[in-house]
């Protein structure tokens, strides 16, 4: 199996250094906005974003993690996951909320975490930034905030690994290729 | 760790990484009744049937909500007012009510065994909650739950039974759950209402509740099951009461953060008075929140088993 370094641990911390300007020019600062990482490398990454912002615009904002195994349209298809915890304290009404996920695919996992949001309350506006978008989408659905785009080949894999839970950074491809 | 039973029938069959799944998975569940929307989607199209031989509050509108908390359909069936009157047999019923295709059966019934019957016989998965004075494994479950919850963990811990266990399904399950642990575990009661086989499974036996609760971090009370002739085996209602109720002074014995459980129902003043159940260390409607959670990962757990 061949393996390629697609990012390295200082092509990631710049993508999500752009990433985080990108977010902050969008919404013209950072007020009512608040992260939520999706499980589980999502809620890392949302960390990155949130200590980013931190250094740039002097505040802390809320940071809530989402699993969205109940919320899955494939539960009973596939090896049942074991269902972890959500934990988001603050109250989502009337917030702008992004969404944040390692690698968008389908569509269907941020189509989950759309319908555990509207569970939780009636947002402002919620916004998608993930680091990899590996396109082949199935449903319409598209990130607000990509860190880069890879459209996989038939046989090859992106892997996304961070220090906090894989020991090391880097995006891969692994494949025919 | 997956899951691969079809039916939930007693603590007996399960193993210590099953117990840690159901207890993992609940706290997952437990915060979707503190919401507003208290409802997920996760068994949309489901269908749970409640077949309850013996009367029951807690357990079946716990079952109930749980299921319909993650969006499966629910019908509850009572013994008074079904076809069981006419003189239909168990097996009859079950046979019935798969026709209709329902994917979780939940019995109660005064026959120990009686879940194992419809288990072997119907595709459906049945849950046991509670068959005769054999097991009631979703107490057992809610009630490891909760003192997990409260100490931060079960290995340790000091756990004293007191009532009649003899008659008691709470006890024995919680008893096979226990002892899954690193936990010491004392049954305290009446001599006649102490079973003679007790001491095999694992516990310790003491007669006066004085030394029965010295140092204890968790204390289970439980009731007199009436309904399975357990009040002919004391003299009076009111000598068990001063001699086996919980009352506020036992606990000075016990440690400093002593958990008070009970199955419910209570009966006030006869095994627990009011002062104890209604107390700082009393947790007795926390496990009847945690029920809830308990039996929504169990139903999660049996639906989407792998098969």
């Amino acid at each position: 199996m061949k393996k390629r370094v697609f990012l390295d641990k200082k092509a990631i911390d710049r993508t999500l250094t752009r990433i985080t300007h990108e977010i902050l020019e969008k919404n013209e600062g950072c007020e009512d906005l608040c992260l939520i990482g999706i499980r589980t490398r999502g809620v890392f990454l949302a960390k990155r974003i949130q200590e980013k912002i931190k250094k740039i615009e002097k505040k802390e904002l809320p940071l809530g993690i989402l699993d969205i195994t109940m919320y899955r349209d494939d539960l009973f298809k596939i090896k049942l996951p074991v269902v972890k915890k959500t934990d988001i304290s603050f109250d989502i009404n009337n917030k702008i909320i992004l969404l944040i996920d390692d690698v968008m695919h389908t569509g269907r996992t941020i189509r989950a975490a759309i319908d555990a949001l509207m569970d939780l309350g009636r947002p402002q506006k919620i916004q998608l930034a993930v680091l990899v978008d590996r396109g082949n989408r199935e449903l319409p659905i598209h990130p607000d905030y990509a860190g880069i785009f890879y459209a996989i080949e038939t046989g090859e894999e992106i892997l996304v690994k961070l220090k906090e839970i894989d020991g090391k950074d880097e995006v891969i491809i692994v494949g025919t290729q | 760790m997956n899951w691969t039973k079809k039916d939930l029938l007693e603590i007996k069959d399960l193993t210590k990484d099953e117990i840690l799944l159901i207890i993992e998975t609940a706290e997952s569940f437990k915060e979707i009744s503190l919401r507003e929307i208290k409802k997920v989607p996760t068994l949309r199209g489901k269908t749970v049937i409640t077949l309850f031989y013996e009367p029951s509050t807690r357990t079946r509108t716990s079952f109930e909500i749980a299921a319909k908390r993650l969006s499966a359909d629910t019908i509850n069936i009572s013994a008074s007012t079904s076809s069981f009157v006419k003189g239909e047999t168990l097996k009859d019923t079950g046979k019935n009510l798969e026709s209709m295709k329902p994917d979780v059966i939940i019995i109660r019934h005064s026959m120990p065994g009686a879940p194992h019957i419809l288990a072997k016989i119907l595709k459906s998965s049945i849950i046991n909650a509670g068959d005769g004075a054999h097991e009631h494994p979703t107490q057992a479950l809610l009630d490891l739950f909760t003192i997990k919850e409260k100490k931060g963990k079960i290995d340790g811990l000091k756990i004293v039974i007191i009532g009649d266990i003899m008659h008691s399904r709470v006890a024995r399950s919680n008893i096979f759950a226990l002892k899954q642990f690193d936990t010491e575990i004392i049954c305290c009661g009446p001599a006649t209402m102490i079973p003679p086989y007790v001491e095999k499974l694992g516990v310790t036996v003491e007669y006066n509740i004085n030394k029965a609760v010295k140092d204890a971090d968790v204390i289970m009370m439980l009731r007199i099951q009436k309904e399975r002739g357990g009040i002919s085996y004391i003299p009076s209602i009111r000598e068990y009461a001063v001699l086996y109720g919980l009352k506020k002074a036992h606990l000075e014995n016990a440690k400093k953060d002593v958990i008070v459980m009970h199955p419910g129902p209570i009966n006030r003043g006869v095994e627990i008075s009011d002062e104890v159940a209604d107390g700082e260390y009393s947790v007795i409607l926390d496990q009847v929140e945690n029920g809830v959670a308990v039996r929504m990962a169990i139903l999660y757990l049996l639906t989407g088993r792998e098969q």
